[in-house]
């Protein structure tokens, strides 16, 4: 699948977006969180702070427990300070 | 720059939602908005303008981002949440990205309806939710460096007086 990173979560991750595949134990936004932080330093400071992080699926908004199954792209980014 | 209009499928009501680097014009926007038509009394038009803020942080630039495949979408979602809510006769929405000098625009709300009640809630509303749902960040420049702005809880707050139980 597809992950994008925006404002300070693409900075720290060090990148905008990249393809990962991740194993099949991980169902969930908050699992997938978890499996990126074990990756490496730059995803643990990243998303250190997993409550604060604000993920969207397919370009709409979804909480920490939605299943990933299907998502064609997942984004992770803090929370918006348009407007 | 592209400029979709369409309607509301339920209503008919014109949209207009555009995200653009360039600036608006308020009143050449309210004239699109308005042209031809009988049945507008009133049309409410927020700007959200860059200001400098503070002396001890004051801002000399601001740079907006933003998720582009999802940002018009998730404006879009609630636009029509506002013509579903109120009798709106027509609804603009323009952000701009990039990097911004302050007393320069950033975005613009505008609500045409028959009667201004109507109006003035839906720009409030729409406004309440593009602070902290549209995908845009801002990073602000000042004297003593380079940061992210942070969410405020009071942006959060607004935004949840509008939700329906």
């Amino acid at each position: 699948m597809k992950v994008k990173y925006f404002a300070w979560v693409r900075e720290r991750v060090g990148k905008a977006e990249e393809t990962i595949e991740p194993p099949a134990t991980v169902r969930t936004v908050e699992e997938l969180i978890a499996w990126l932080s074990g990756q490496s330093e730059a995803y643990a400071y990243a998303f250190e702070k997993p409550k604060v992080i604000r993920t969207a699926i397919d370009h709409a908004h979804v909480k920490a427990d939605a299943a990933i199954a299907g998502a064609r792209e997942i984004a992770f980014f803090p929370p918006m300070t348009g407007g | 720059m592209t400029s979709t209009v369409t309607t509301s499928p339920v209503t008919g009501c014109p949209v207009a939602i555009r995200i653009q680097e360039d600036d608006f014009d308020i009143a050449r926007e309210i004239a699109l908005l308005t042209k031809s038509r009988t049945d507008i009394g009133a049309v409410v038009s927020f700007s959200g303008i860059c200001r400098a803020g503070e002396d001890s942080s004051k801002i000399a630039a601001l740079t907006l981002e933003h998720y582009p495949d999802m940002a018009e979408e998730e404006i879009k979602r609630h636009v029509h949440e506002a013509i579903s809510r109120w009798p709106l006769n027509g609804v603009t929405v323009i952000h701009r990205v990039g990097r911004f000098m302050p007393g320069q625009n950033i975005v613009l709300v505008l609500t045409a309806s028959q009667h201004r009640k109507a109006a003035f809630e839906a720009a409030e509303f729409l406004m309440d939710y593009l602070k902290t749902s549209a995908p845009f960040w801002k990073k602000e420049e000042s004297a003593t460096g380079t940061g992210w702005v942070e969410a405020r809880a009071r942006d959060d707050e607004a935004a949840a007086r509008w939700t329906r139980s």
